[in-house]
């Protein structure tokens, strides 16, 4: 099979870069968009119970270095959510996010997700501005290892915990995570941020704060990866501010199995994952390594 | 990017559409439109009915967003971000007619500007055409449809772009209005085999192609639109058909 081709716990995907959660994946041809565009797998946009219209806008603005949103969450609701997996399904494989605010809810947005054929279950436990759900219940490790862990037994596909960076210590939440049973990490989500205008003195954003995202969050999530890595068995996946295929690499020799992309999907366009996928099997050839899994933590020897 | 930009001109159009100036260095193409912040209200794309350094947007007051825009004075600061989308593509074209419903106006006139194409700008009454003046400072020919005949053509902008089709040799019809008068425009330019592009809209949220809320099938109307051409629009199901709401709900539309 082809160089790029990754296994990644009991997943085998043929390309290493996904689609992040929230970036063109609410409806299911979009999600095949992705996927004929070369993304590996697309990861849902986080799906909750019920239809929700997330903040009202202002929801989102272009900063120095990335974006700040607050979307709030906005999703169709996990029943109608059905038809839209079965389309992007046909494109190829398909990660489900989900949000919750208990344990309960959770599990059952995961097994209806591993029904609808996901390949594996993303828990959003870190988006930083939605009352009740993501960041503020996934900062407290106890509750990391309680939802992993009743998810992982009410489903028999992968659980991987997404986790927040605002945190004073990603790692124990790491270890939380892995404790419950998680088979891999994802790090990170946004950085909390805010953007006031100094002319109207008012935040932009009608929920104040939101999530900082993009080229300025690249560092960050390298070292919330490389300080994973040295601390858990369980496989990281990288994602944070990756838009070309030598920020990939740095996420791949921090100690990540596999990457996300988000942000750039709006800079560059859909056509970032084939740029990518390209530039990564030039390095490949170039120095030496005959697969992505050969280029795993080196930066780390 | 995003601006804080000082109101310098304000302009009634008709009884519920005013015009909005503001100085904005920004490029901006034929067709983009802008994110505008109401505080406390909402944020809301408008298309830029001017695109020089001063620029401006035309906006009908229909709910609370676009009527707290209307309370705006000269002198008053907003926060815009953009110019977003791909705009119009008119540089090859020879003879160009623009087909305008209601307030799509707007995000026509810096086309016909740029033009000087033949425009019909048609609306229910004749109360409520809008830049037909600014249209003809541009154009000889602007024609007026309304659909109760109180002023020119009695019938809508579609019937009458049909009936300029026949008589003049158009090689690309453009135009804006309610998703109904554009889905049967573009079939009016299948039939007379006239290229079209056309500006649709959808409910948007971040304009900038990253959210994925306002996907028509697999394009976003904010990035790979607003405007779109006859083959794109040939394979689009949504087109005519579906819209989604906030949520991401699918609504019908017939
Ligand atoms: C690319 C684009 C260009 C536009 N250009 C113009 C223009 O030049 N002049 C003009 O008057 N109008 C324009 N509109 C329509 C304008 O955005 C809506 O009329 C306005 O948002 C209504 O807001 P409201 O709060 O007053 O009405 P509401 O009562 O809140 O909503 C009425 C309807 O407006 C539409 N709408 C509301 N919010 C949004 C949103 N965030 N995105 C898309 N649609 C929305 C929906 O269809 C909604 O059902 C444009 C829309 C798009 C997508
Ligand atoms: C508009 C937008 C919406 C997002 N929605 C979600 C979401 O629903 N669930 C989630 O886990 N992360 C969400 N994220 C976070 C991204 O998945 C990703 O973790 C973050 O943007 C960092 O990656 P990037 O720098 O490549 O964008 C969202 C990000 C953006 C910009
Ligand atoms: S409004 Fe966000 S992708 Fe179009």
């Amino acid at each position: 099979m082809g160089r790029l081709e990754i296994t990644f716990g009991r997943l085998r995907l043929e390309r290493p870069g996904m689609v992040a959660s929230g970036i063109m994946d609410e409806t299911g041809d979009s999600m095949a968009r992705m996927i004929r565009s070369g993304a590996g797998a697309v990861v849902t946009k986080s799906i909750g119970l019920e239809p929700r219209p997330g903040h009202r806008n202002p929801t989102f603005t272009e900063v120095e270095g990335g974006y700040v949103n607050a979307m709030g969450l906005p999703n169709p609701g996990i029943k109608l959510f059905a038809e839209e997996m079965e389309i992007a399904l046909r494109a190829g494989p398909v990660v489900g996010s989900v949000f919750g605010s208990n344990a309960k809810d959770f599990a059952m947005l995961s097994a209806k997700m591993e029904d609808y054929g996901a390949s594996a279950i993303e828990l959003n436990l870190s988006c930083p501005h939605a009352e009740g759900y993501g960041a503020e219940i996934g900062s407290d490790p106890k509750n990391v290892r309680s939802i992993v862990s009743a998810v992982s037994s009410s489903v028999d596909i992968p659980v991987w915990a997404k986790l927040t960076p605002n945190t004073s210590s990603i790692v124990e939440l790491g270890r939380a995570a892995e404790d419950g049973g998680a088979e891999a990490v994802v790090a990170i989500n946004t950085l909390k941020a805010m953007v006031i205008s100094a002319e109207l003195r008012k935040p932009v954003l009608s929920n104040k704060f939101g999530g900082l995202s993009g080229p300025a969050i690249k560092p960050v999530g390298v070292r919330a990866v490389y300080d994973l890595r040295g601390a858990l068995s369980i496989p990281v996946v990288g994602v944070g501010g990756i838009s070309n295929w030598r920020d990939a690499a740095e996420y791949l020799l921090a100690g990540a199995s596999a990457f996300q992309v988000g942000s750039a999907v709006g800079t560059k366009g859909p056509k970032v994952f084939g740029e990518i996928n390209r530039g990564l099997e030039m390095f490949m050839s170039d120095h030496g390594y005959g697969s992505i899994a050969e280029m795993v933590g080196v930066a780390r020897e | 990017m995003s601006e804080t930009v000082k109101i310098i001109g304000k302009m009634k159009e008709s009884k519920d559409t005013y015009t909005l100036e503001f100085k904005w260095d920004a490029p901006a193409m034929p067709g983009q439109f802008v994110m505008v912040w109401i505080p406390g209200v909402d944020e809301v794309p408008m298309s830029l009915s001017r695109i020089g350094k001063i620029k401006a947007i035309t906006v009908k007051g229909i709910g609370e967003a676009s009527n707290a825009i209307h309370g705006l004075q000269v002198g008053d600061y907003v926060r815009l971000r953009g110019p977003y989308g791909n705009g119009f593509s008119i540089k090859k074209a020879k003879r160009i007619l623009a087909v305008a419903g209601g307030v799509g106006a707007a995000a026509l006139i810096p086309a016909i500007k740029e033009t000087g194409c033949d425009t019909i700008i048609g609306a229910r009454s004749e109360g409520e055409i809008i830049l037909d003046d600014v249209a003809r400072k541009y154009s000889k020919s602007v024609w007026i449809s309304t659909d109760d005949g109180s002023r020119g053509f009695h019938g809508n902008a579609v019937q009458l772009a049909k009936e300029k089709m026949a008589l003049r040799d158009y090689d690309l019809v453009i135009g804006c209005g309610p998703e109904v008068m554009l889905y049967f425009l573009h079939r009016a330019c299948k039939e007379n085999n006239v290229e079209c592009q056309l500006s649709l809209e959808r409910f948007m949220k971040c304009g900038a192609g990253v959210c994925g809320c306002c996907m028509m099938d697999e394009l976003r109307v904010c990035k790979d639109g607003p405007v779109f051409g006859t083959e794109e629009l040939d394979g689009l199901s949504d087109f005519g058909t579906r819209k989604r709401d906030e949520c991401g709900r699918i609504i019908n539309l017939r």
